[in-house]
């Protein structure tokens, strides 16, 4: 019954609702699993500890799971604490999409760990998206920290939304290696606002011939909010090709640092950076004033398409 | 009926002056063009009516149905029927087209922006679900610009140099929509230093060198611009003349 109402009032705070018998979907309260339902070539355990879960997601070779595996984590209490160590195997040839909710709508002290290890087997492709909700007062510390192999011809995408609610403490660490033929692409979309601070590091290691990596860094702050983004990349094999695109709009006291890094151990790869952190755009602001927007109206559509 | 008047307007920049005590008079209902060569103070006419920052500092006033509005917003303007389309829109990363197009409506119909963008001849269907960003073509987004304008529908709409960076399908769909501006009762100022832009319109001024040289109706204004100022290819002062 009380797990029930926990259940419900988590996937209120996500807008979803009851899913069809052939979307697969996980929900985790602080170190409890309240609710699991799995599909064809889907394997998920879980253990809980003190804290937390530890959890192994399998997805087995060949398997294409065609709808997106919801997961939901979250606390719905003002304080405590969530672990999350999650192992995740995406076996050769397979593939699968996941939306993970990170939800903490009441947050006052919150500490969110994550803790993954993803292994991306060869011709295999995982896409993941995550997003979190915060209360309005931010009061969530966030630490997500993934360590990906991206094997021959694999791809990976990940893509970490904060948009509502205020972010809080974000520690976010994601690391990859990529390895022949394959592909890395993670995006950082952040609103950050009050006491907000930020720290986005992202790093591709472009191990063979031919791989892939693009980092995306979109972040829109305000009032005292401090954002520090560290984006690398390293290409050691030919033909290795990376992006590093970093945009930052700073408004009040906000602060913005942008430290790309991008490294080149052969003359055949390539790798591009491009960073820009400021005010708003004049000619846009002027763009969208011209159509009789006022200043906050116009400011607000620029921010919501840089975050989009 | 005049909509705008610009009385006696000085603009100095860096002690050079950029506009040099300009009297113009913007009769209602009419396509208007300001023209002259590359320097003589086209935009910074337009973008000082239009109140935009670093033009602000000026001499003289500018009457718009009547009062004065040299002390408004660029966005107060804009609520009275002033609007301006850059020579170089600005691009959106992320924007949709179809919030881009509403963003001066307020009524915001979404048939209108199908009406809007089929008007500028770009297919509703493929252009609706793109961004306002640097993957559109100068032509394509300048377009986009202009169905905003129609969707916005201003009482007074500055076009500088609308045949700029578009190709020449575009430019078919650019003229046309100029004169269904002037149907729906738009006042156009087209800013250009091309004459066939000079051409579409009824009336006109001519600058040089900040100064306003000529005016009048298109005929004669264009006469005086093919003539005396093609071929003289001068930069910078009339008194040198
Ligand atoms: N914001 C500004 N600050 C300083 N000088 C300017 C500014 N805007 C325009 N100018 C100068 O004013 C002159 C006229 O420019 P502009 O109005 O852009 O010419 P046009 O549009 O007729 O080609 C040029 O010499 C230009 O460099
Ligand atoms: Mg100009």
């Amino acid at each position: 019954m009380e797990k029930d109402k926990i259940l419900n009032e988590l996937l209120n705070s996500i807008g979803m609702h009851k899913m069809g018998p052939d979307i697969a979907h996980v929900e985790i309260h602080g170190n409890e699993v309240l609710g699991a339902h799995l599909v064809e070539g889907l394997f998920v355990e879980s253990e809980s500890f003190k804290d937390g879960v530890n959890i192994k997601i399998r997805v087995k070779k060949d398997t294409k799971i065609k709808n997106p595996v919801r997961f939901c984590f979250g606390l719905i209490p003002e304080n405590g604490i969530q672990k999350l160590n999650i192992n995740t195997v995406i076996e050769e040839n397979a593939s699968a999409s996941f939306i993970a909710n990170c939800t903490f709508p009441n947050a006052k002290n919150i500490q969110h760990l994550m803790n993954a290890t993803i292994t991306i087997e060869k011709g295999a492709e995982l896409k993941y998206f995550e997003r979190h909700i915060h209360g309005p007062e931010g009061g969530v510390t966030i630490v997500p920290v993934t360590k990906v192999i991206v094997k021959e011809n694999a791809r990976y995408s990940t893509e970490f939304e904060l948009i509502k609610g205020a972010a809080g403490v974000i520690e976010l660490d994601y690391k990859a290696e990529v390895e022949k033929d394959s592909t890395v692409d993670m995006k950082a979309r952040i609103f950050g606002r009050l006491k907000d601070k930020i720290h986005i590091k992202e790093a591709a290691h472009l191990l063979g011939q031919g791989s892939v990596g693009v980092l995306t860094s979109h972040i829109a702050l305000k009032d005292d909010a401090d954002a520090t983004v560290e984006n690398e990349i390293i290409a050691d094999a030919p033909f290795a090709r990376g992006h590093v695109d970093c945009k930052e709009i700073v408004q009040g006291r906000a602060k913005a640092r942008a430290v790309p890094v991008v490294q080149v151990n052969d003359p055949r790869a390539h790798v591009t950076h491009e960073a820009a952190i400021g005010s708003v755009d004049t000619k846009q602001l002027e763009t969208l004033l011209t159509r009789g927007l006022t200043e906050d109206e116009a400011i607000e559509m620029i921010i919501a398409g840089l975050l989009k | 009926m005049n909509i705008l008047e610009i009385k006696n307007l000085t603009l100095k920049k860096d002690n050079r002056i950029l506009l040099d005590n300009i009297n113009i008079e913007i009769w209602a209902g009419y396509v208007h063009a300001i023209v002259g060569p590359n320097g003589a103070g086209k935009s910074t006419l337009a973008n000082t009516i239009m109140g935009l920052s670093g033009y602000r500092d000026f001499s003289g006033d500018i009457l718009y149905e009547g009062r004065s509005i040299k002390n408004l917003s660029i966005d107060e303007r804009a609520r009275l029927g002033i609007t301006l389309v850059f020579q170089e829109p600005a691009r959106f990363e992320g924007l949709p087209v179809d919030d881009f197009i509403l963003a001066g409506v307020k009524d915001k119909k979404t048939n209108l922006i199908d009406e809007a963008l089929l008007k500028v001849g770009l297919d509703p269907i493929k252009y609706r679900q793109r961004s306002v960003d640097k993957t559109l073509s100068g032509g394509e987004r300048k377009r986009i610009e202009l169905a905003s304008i129609y969707a916005m529908k201003p009482k007074l709409v500055f076009l500088d140099e609308p045949d700029s960076g578009v190709d020449i399908d575009s430019v078919k769909y650019i003229f046309e929509i100029i004169k269904e501006f002037k149907k729906n009762g738009t006042t156009v100022i087209l800013v250009t230093h091309s004459q066939e832009v000079l051409k579409q319109s009824d009336h006109g001024f001519l600058l040089c060198a900040g100064k306003l040289i000529c005016k009048g109706e298109v005929n004669k204004l264009f006469e005086y611009f093919t003539g005396k100022c093609a071929p003289c290819n001068h930069v910078g002062k009339p008194d040198k003349e």
